[in-house]
């Protein structure tokens, strides 16, 4: 059985693998975001405090979720790259990067356009948002450190070093940062203190994340098939593509 | 393994004080980037007071990052880090005991440039103090971490800012709970939980550095 | 007691050398030949421990390579490895220390080769072939290393200090030592067991 599962992860056979299965989770994804845009559109209700202005939550929310869980998978593909000495393990951290720093900088984006209806002010530096920072900071670093390296195999073993660093720092920079915004803050200015939940709230958040995830997986997986041609151009199977094509 | 610890540390130690220069560049650098920000803010002195803690600390930060490329770098040309690796003796304590050296080197004689700082912006006694105890604690974390970051951008174009990018983000709890201490300090709060945490960090640090650090002279050196 | 099978290396993408068959035993001798950019240093590097190959494995006394095996192997690459701001005893004590001899005649291995006068003398003011022999010093310390792995030792060394460093590894050789070397030139040592392995791009 594991060794059947071995056999994908060389990226020639992942390549067509990958080709089929990205219109899916695009389906999905775009599925599951008009059924999440409906929700926080025409489903939730009024916020007694912000108006309607609080339904950017329904990006902000999904998108720093999936801020934090891609840079857990990407460090997770980093790691079992460096364990098991995989080619197709590194690819799939640095096609994943992208897309997790742009959902980051999304959380960052929507966190300024709520704060200045809600707070006059583009930026506050609340915990979630600051976090969110340091977070972008850290996949900047993963991607420039990718892109400094010449050689590809030594590329992916030093990101992946700094990726496994940086997920077991990061509960850690969560933590010092939510310990200094509560010491900070006397008034709180906290978008963390979403207006209270109702339950089609969530529904129309948990909606969002999911096609979000989809749709990151879709990119991936799109980003990792550009990325085995790259690397594995000098191959006898891409020149064959190529020529096909 | 204490052997090898100390003969390496005294090698590190002997050869910066044939150099000279590299110890007080930092420590100059240190008083220099603090006396800047009065300059910048205006020398109101409740506003500089309040300010002290997290300009030693950022000036603390961007002194160790001036210093970390050339942990590694110097062995890496001449060829000792090859001879490091192939060496029976585990790498880990070479890691080590170059990353003591540099503490030794770096933050300690930060640490003990605090009272400049203090001078400065006029901090009390008792901030003064905590001052010194949090540089004394975390500036260990700036050399550990920084060995990594060092060990990860070795040989690589664009080496010092990419170092700065890769472990700036990482030094954030260090410096929110040194600086923290001492805010606390000049506010009349009790600073022994952020000293508390800052030791805390210094311990995950103390085993994350060092094994990345590790890895990461495998990789360059493949 | 050093085996190799089926070793390929690549380097940046590009294939050096593949299956590389190695069976060396105590008082062999094995010089790597090939043009520049041939694999000669990677191979010996691979030998070494320090670069991961592409595939097949080395294997020391029937093991791989681990801690066990930095011990019992000596490596000596293209650069000297000498800090600039120590001297030559200074640098010799430091290198001896980190590869763990337990022999401390320093003075008497900078004697064999021919340097006993710089001992003194900070490494910045030594010549080329000067700084060759203070890195070479530590092979009169290392009889008891089973494994030399040397990377072009001859080069920069005049012939006094080739005579040298030949009878060093001769009497190593004798002792039931192994060697491995690259060189471009033919070797000046006198060895039973000499064998040659030719690297072609």
């Amino acid at each position: 059985m594991t060794s059947d599962l071995f056999r994908f992860a060389a990226p020639q056979a992942f390549f067509p693998i990958a080709g089929k299965l990205i219109p899916w989770f695009s389906i999905l994804a775009g599925l599951l975001a008009i059924a999440g845009l409906y929700v926080a559109f025409f489903v939730a209700p009024t916020d007694a405090t912000q108006g309607e202005s609080y339904r950017i939550i329904f990006i902000h929310v999904p998108a720093a979720w999936m801020s934090m869980f891609i840079y857990v998978v990407m460090a997770g593909w980093a790691g079992l790259g460096l364990a098991l000495n995989t080619r197709l393990s590194g690819m799939m951290s640095s096609a994943l990067a992208p897309t997790g720093a742009m959902f980051t900088f999304l959380a960052l984006w929507t966190g300024a356009l709520w704060g200045k209806p809600t707070w006059g002010t583009y930026w506050v530096w609340d915990a979630r948002l600051t976090s969110e920072l340091v977070l972008l900071f850290l996949y900047l670093g993963f991607i420039a450190l990718k892109q400094a390296i010449p050689d590809p195999v030594r590329a992916d073993r030093a990101g992946a070093i700094l990726a496994l660093v940086g997920v077991v720092n990061v509960p850690i920079i969560y933590f010092s940062v939510q310990w200094w915004n509560t010491l900070h803050q006397g008034a709180s200015v906290s978008l963390t203190r979403a207006p209270a939940m109702a339950a089609t709230m969530l529904l129309g958040m948990l909606l969002m994340a999911l096609a979000a995830w989809m749709y990151s997986i879709a990119t991936a997986l799109a980003r990792v098939r550009t990325i085995i041609l790259e690397r594995e151009r000098d191959a006898e199977w891409v020149r064959l593509q190529r020529a096909a094509a | 393994m204490m052997q090898a610890f100390a003969f390496i540390v005294r090698r590190e130690l002997r050869l910066a004080l044939r150099r000279k220069g590299d110890v007080l560049n930092v420590l100059v650098f240190f008083v220099v980037v603090a006396s800047l920000f009065p300059l910048g803010v205006g020398p109101e002195p409740n506003q500089l007071r309040a300010m002290a803690a997290g300009v030693a600390w950022i000036a603390a930060l961007l002194a160790a990052l001036l210093s970390l490329p050339r942990l590694f770098a110097a062995d890496y040309a001449d060829g000792t880090l090859e001879q490091m690796l192939v060496s029976p003796q585990p790498l880990a304590v070479i890691v080590l005991a170059k990353t003591a050296a540099h503490w030794l080197l770096t933050g300690l004689p930060l640490a003990l440039a605090a009272p400049l700082i203090g001078l400065q912006y006029d901090l009390p006694a008792n901030a003064l103090c905590v001052l010194l105890a949090s540089l004394l604690i975390g500036t260990p974390v700036l050399s550990l971490l920084g060995a990594a970051g060092a060990a990860l951008t070795l040989g690589v174009r664009g080496g010092g800012a990419l170092l700065g990018l890769l472990v700036l983000p990482l030094f954030v709890p260090v410096l929110v709970f040194g600086a923290g201490a001492v805010t606390a300090a000049l506010t009349g709060i009790n600073p022994a939980a952020h000293l508390s945490l800052l030791g805390a960090f210094l311990a995950v640090s103390s085993l994350v550095g060092p094994w990345a650090a590790c890895a990461a002279l495998r990789v360059a050196l493949d | 007691m050093l085996e190799t099978t089926a070793l390929t290396c690549e380097r940046g993408g590009w294939r050096l050398f593949s299956d590389v068959a190695i069976a060396l035993q105590a008082g062999g001798l094995l010089r790597v030949r090939g043009a520049n950019g041939s694999g000669k240093t990677t191979l010996l590097r691979t030998l070494a421990g320090l670069t991961r190959p592409a595939a097949g494995e080395v294997r020391w006394r029937g093991k791989a390579l681990d801690s066990e095996s930095r011990r019992e192997i000596l490596f000596l690459g293209h650069a000297a490895a000498l800090k600039d701001e120590l001297t030559v005893l200074e640098n010799l004590e430091f290198s001896a220390r980190l590869s763990g001899v337990g022999d401390l005649r320093f003075k008497d291995a900078l004697e064999r080769l021919g340097i006993a006068r710089l001992a003194d003398l900070p490494a910045r003011y030594l010549s080329q072939g000067q700084r060759k022999r203070a890195a070479l010093a530590r092979l009169a310390l290392s009889s008891g290393v089973p494994l030399w792995l040397l990377d072009e030792p001859f080069a920069a060394l005049d012939d006094e200090a080739i005579a040298q460093l030949s009878a060093l590894c001769a009497s190593h050789l004798a002792a039931g030592g192994m060697l491995v070397l690259t060189s471009h030139q033919d070797v000046p040592i006198a060895a039973p067991d000499a064998r040659a392995i030719e690297l072609r791009g």
